[in-house]
């Protein structure tokens, strides 16, 4: 297991390749579809909110007030190919250097992965309440009223986080070999 | 409030926080059937803990708890309009003690109220049934596996599926491949041959009510059954597109009829987190037993 602690350098993302299993530990900020096509249509972030250095976690979690915070009851990834007309922009102009989801994502992403030492995580999906210890503060959430809790950033603070790089900075993406070779499985039996 | 209304908040407690038994056993299996030391067997392992903490801290197995879908199974002369309001009012609360995320939004105006309570949501589809008790049944189904379903119109010449069986079974491996791991496998597949491009979806979904290890009465289904169950383990797509032995737990087909011109082969893949529970209730409508 490889320690991924923020705030992340261009370094640490090149030296990581497909296949490792990394643990993060630091801070995250969640932001899924809204947020995407936001940023993406010119939205600027809001204050507080720094992306740059930092990993992007596509995650609407289910998140219930307590002792006037939060508390985060479940939080697993959600489909990252949905942000993909989005992401490699987003990359680019708020210095990610990471992006934790699901499922992978395609071609135009993988570039911006290339050109700016930025990797794809893959969270296991479903697994909401292993990954929910994982995260031992709500430290702020902004666009709540607005975008909806499950649509909101939040910002979080990890331990261990497990994740696997599935897309690195060197243009390897597992996901496009492994549909590859399904693919030519599934010809030589049909 | 109401007992009805207890019993359906603790079936939305429980279907959210604990995988039915035949689940949990298929994926135990699949877990001793990837080689150790893959990414796929780290991702199962994860997956086996995720299951016994939901379970052990009554809360979602996913944070996206889903699409509700209700099946009752009612006597006649049931008050449906009486029985779909209390179930509102437990989905309502069921949201409110976080069992379920605040997941229904307005697709109009991209407002989430945060009631989970709205036009299809819950979803409840009523059937009448000669027998004194009620018995419901309550899918959780998430978006990610939601959207990768998929939907065929026979015959589709790129795939070299033709009106038949073997027709069908190429639709439905092609349906499997374009999931790679996107619905969060090892998936099970609802599957229906014919109806219209609603009822043949519906029709899937219901078959997703099956007890994974059951047996299609139909031969030439159930052979269409363990034909692609085996086949898409065959792919090495793996669990959550990972690589590796298993890429799918079960498959379930039903038939409706067609018409002449339409042959749709309807697809609905349902995550690993399989969020399926029902109850058959009393006369007072408390919890009698448990049906998975």
């Amino acid at each position: 297991m490889i320690q991924l602690t923020s705030p992340f350098t261009d370094d640490g993302m090149r030296a990581l390749k497909v296949g490792d299993e990394v643990a993060i530990s630091g801070t995250l900020f969640t932001g899924r579809d809204v947020v995407h096509k936001y940023l993406h249509e010119g939205g600027s972030l809001p204050a507080g909110v720094n992306l740059r250095d930092g990993i992007l976690y596509h995650c609407g979690p289910v998140v219930l007030p307590e002792n006037g915070g939060w508390r985060v009851v479940a939080a697993g990834p959600t489909t990252s190919s949905r942000e993909e007309p989005y992401q490699a922009q987003i990359i680019e102009k708020f210095g990610l250097r990471g992006v934790i989801g699901k499922g992978g994502m395609g071609a135009r992403t993988l570039e911006a992965c290339r050109k700016f030492g930025c990797v794809y995580l893959h969270a296991v999906g479903g697994a909401a309440q292993v990954l929910a210890e994982c995260i031992k503060k709500v430290r702020g959430v902004s666009f709540l009223e607005q975008f909806g809790s499950p649509e909101a950033i939040w910002e979080l603070e990890v331990e261990q986080f497990p994740a696997v790089v599935t897309m690195d900075a060197h243009g390897r993406s597992l996901h496009q070999e492994i549909f590859a070779a399904s693919q030519s499985e599934l010809i030589k039996r049909l | 409030m109401s007992c009805l209304q207890d019993s359906l908040v603790e079936l939305i407690r429980r279907a959210s926080a604990e995988i039915p038994d035949d689940v949990q056993r298929a994926i135990l299996g699949s877990l001793h059937q990837e080689k150790q030391g893959t990414i796929a067997e780290s991702a199962l392992k994860l997956i086996e803990r995720n299951i016994e903490l939901a379970k052990a801290k009554s809360q979602p197995i996913c944070q996206d708890t889903g699409s509700i879908l209700f099946f009752v199974d009612a006597p006649v002369g049931l008050d449906q309009i009486a029985w779909e309001e209390t179930a509102r009012e437990a989905v309502r609360q069921a949201t409110q003690r976080g069992y379920l995320r605040q997941n229904s939004v307005d697709s109009l105006t991209g407002v989430n109220d945060g009631t989970n309570v709205g036009p299809g949501s819950p979803t409840i589809h009523f059937h009448q049934h000669r027998a004194p008790h009620t018995e419901v049944r309550l899918v959780l189904k998430g978006g990610g596996c939601e959207n990768v379903g998929a939907q065929y119109a026979l015959p589709i010449e790129a795939l070299k599926a033709n009106r038949d069986l073997a027709g069908c079974r190429r639709a439905v491996l092609d349906a499997v491949l374009q999931a790679q791991g996107k619905g969060c496998g090892p998936g099970i597949l609802g599957v229906c041959i014919g109806g219209d491009r609603a009822t043949g979806y519906e029709h899937s979904k219901r078959q997703l009510l099956r007890l994974l290890d059951d047996r299609n009465p139909v031969p030439a289904l159930d052979e269409l059954e363990q034909d692609v169950l085996k086949t898409a383990n065959e792919l090495g797509i793996g669990p959550m597109g990972f690589g590796g032995k298993t890429t799918l737990l079960g498959v379930k087909v039903g038939v409706l009829n067609r018409l002449p011109a339409s042959f749709f082969v309807s697809v609905s893949y349902m995550c690993w987190a399989y969020r399926r529970q029902g109850v058959t209730l009393g006369a007072d409508d408390s919890i009698r037993n448990w049906l998975y």
